[in-house]
């Protein structure tokens, strides 16, 4: 168990070291000078060098490269062009709101989806598997983008319930959480349909029945157990899904998160937040699929047995 | 209308999609045509579909926006399913230091959601449709490559292809006619989601303002565009996102089909 943990934990330093590379590489290699987007094409030749010395782009490439993985062993992400802020004090700041959408999302998914999976395995091929099946169909196929404009016309405009936009407490974050998790929802309502069909056709469901377990025992003993464990795997996988399409629904609801951080920032061209935004976001992904992994070998034992030899 | 008909609405859709994306420029209406007559005009019994904010006809920008939505879709599918599938057969087959470099750059590529590598990427290449399908493509091909290397090591020690060998058959021969083939049925419905998903994408860089620019037609700019007068005039994002729509889970639905068909546990 000690050794399969180090070995994700490596694997984790190694995955978190690479992103950052390719971070710095994805800003600094491709072709197109940033100074020049930055400041367009008709800025005056002295401003240039000016902006490119003071964001240290006039030295060699491995010098910046070295600077780059010194701030960041240090915390440190570089400062905005625009305010000249700390770009890990913007992060901080625009962190809590991000996770608050997020966890919100997820816990609606997640809420909306074992029902549904469950109640449509169990009622396999009738009317209410099919309608489950339907809203999920449904949901996998309207983006965010979509889904949060109609959302806030019926919710906000027409019925007045909920805020446009912004984050004041409870009802500002319903519309957000919605539009986020419905995607996760649908997609994990199949899978938990999918893995608990699936299960309840083996063998030792037949022998729990058999030795006379009424259907919930079955269900919740013996099939749920088994059926939990892709549902974890992908919801694991789905949460880095949610961390991207923040992005997106932030956007939106005008939500103060990272996600609309770093699309202000693409707008304003201030490219320090927006590398700051695309590190935070994807070392969250990577630690929560280090989470997902320990939470799975947990749940289930082959795993931890498997690997440790 | 019988059975067989209504199964086949999905396609329908598809064929329709297909149909406005090749041969809607000749359909002989401009979308970027300003009509300062018609700005917010609803949709009526004449026109269908009504006009935008600058009184362009939406009907025509829809088609305009099917056809970017098609372009994007099937470069950024073709790109990356080839792309990908080759890279990650070639590893598989070869294994070694191919194999862990491979898996290497996969591992960090899957690190970061794609949607959110798509929009630095776009945002860093500058906005337009070519670097959009960049931006896809270069997310897009991880799924395929680690998809074909899964499929390719279970295959590569079955018999016939211990026979090839013998044989002297040449091993691009072997991968490419005894291998890829037999992998390609799970590939196929990984590229018919990934249309889905690509479409998605596409609508939704554009609705961020990083794909398609003005006044070229995009559905997602079309949202975008649309949401700041939905209250006078929702058709604007009515229009584009039931055209988003319907075709995703066109899309979607023709997916589901197949994996049942070549995966009937699925069912």
């Amino acid at each position: 168990m000690i050794g399969w943990f180090a070995r994700r934990f490596g694997h984790l330093l190694l995955v978190m070291f690479g992103a950052s590379c390719l971070v710095f590489l994805l800003i600094h290699l491709i072709p197109g000078d940033p100074i020049e987007v930055m400041l367009g094409e008709h800025a005056q030749a002295a401003d240039r060098e000016a902006l490119r010395a003071r964001l240290g782009l006039d030295r060699p490439l491995p010098v910046q490269f070295g600077a780059y993985l010194g701030g960041l062993a240090r915390g440190e992400l570089g400062t905005s062009i625009h305010s000249g802020r700390a770009v890990a004090e913007l992060l901080v700041e625009r962190l809590p709101a991000t996770v608050e959408l997020t966890l919100a999302a997820l816990l609606f998914a997640i809420l909306l989806a074992i029902p549904l999976g469950i109640s449509a395995a169990l009622h396999h091929g009738r009317a209410r598997d099919a309608t489950a099946m339907t809203f999920s169909l449904i949901g996998v196929s309207v983006p965010n983008f979509l889904l949060g404009p109609l959302l806030i016309l019926v919710f906000s405009l027409w019925l007045g319930w909920t805020p446009v936009s912004g984050r004041m407490g409870f009802s500002s974050l319903l519309l957000p959480a919605l539009t986020l998790g419905s995607g996760m929802a649908a997609i994990t309502a199949r899978m938990v349909r999918g893995s608990l069909l699936e299960v309840l056709r083996e063998d030792y469901i037949r022998t729990a029945r058999a030795k006379g377990l009424g259907p919930r025992a079955v269900i919740w003993r013996h099939a749920l157990r088994n059926a939990w464990l892709p549902v974890l795997t992908l919801i694991g996988l789905q949460l880095g899904a949610l961390l991207g399409g923040a992005v997106v629904t932030e956007t939106v609801f005008s939500w103060p998160g990272i996600g609309s951080l770093m699309i202000e920032s693409i707008q304003k061209r201030d490219y320090p937040i927006v590398q700051g935004c695309v590190l935070l976001i994807s070392l969250s992904y990577v630690l929560v699929n280090l989470v997902t992994d320990l939470a799975y070998a947990w749940v289930d034992p082959r795993i931890r047995l498997g690997s440790s030899e | 209308m019988n059975h067989f008909g209504w199964r086949a609405w999905p396609w329908l859709i598809l064929a329709v999609w297909a149909f406005l994306a090749l041969f809607g420029a000749r359909l002989a209406i401009d979308p970027n045509q300003i009509d300062l007559q018609a700005i917010l005009r609803p949709p009526g019994a004449a026109d269908w579909f009504g006009a935008d904010a600058l009184g362009r006809p939406v009907a025509a920008r829809l088609i305009a926006g099917a056809g970017t939505a098609f372009h994007v879709a099937f470069s950024v599918i073709l790109i990356s399913a080839i792309l990908g599938s080759l890279l990650g057969a070639m590893a598989a087959w070869r294994g070694g230091w191919l194999d862990r470099l491979l898996s290497l750059l996969v591992d960090l590529l899957m690190a970061f959601p794609g949607i959110l590598l798509a929009i630095a990427l776009a945002s860093i290449l500058g906005p337009g449709l070519n670097n959009l399908v960049i931006a896809l493509s270069v997310v897009g091909w991880v799924g395929y490559a680690r998809l074909a290397r899964a499929q390719i090591l279970s295959l590569k020690t079955s018999e016939h292809v211990l026979a090839a060998k013998a044989l002297g058959v040449g091993e691009g021969v072997i991968v490419l006619r005894h291998l890829l083939p037999l992998a390609a049925a799970p590939l196929l419905v990984e590229a018919t989601f990934g249309v889905a998903s690509v479409v998605v994408a596409e609508a939704g860089l554009s609705f961020l303002g990083l794909g398609m620019q003005p006044p070229d037609a995009s559905w997602g700019s079309m949202i975008r565009d649309g949401a700041r007068y939905m209250l006078v005039a929702p058709h604007l994002v009515a229009a584009p996102g039931l055209a988003i729509f319907i075709v995703v889970l066109a899309v979607n639905i023709v997916g589901d089909r197949l994996r049942d068909a070549w995966d009937p546990r699925h069912r």
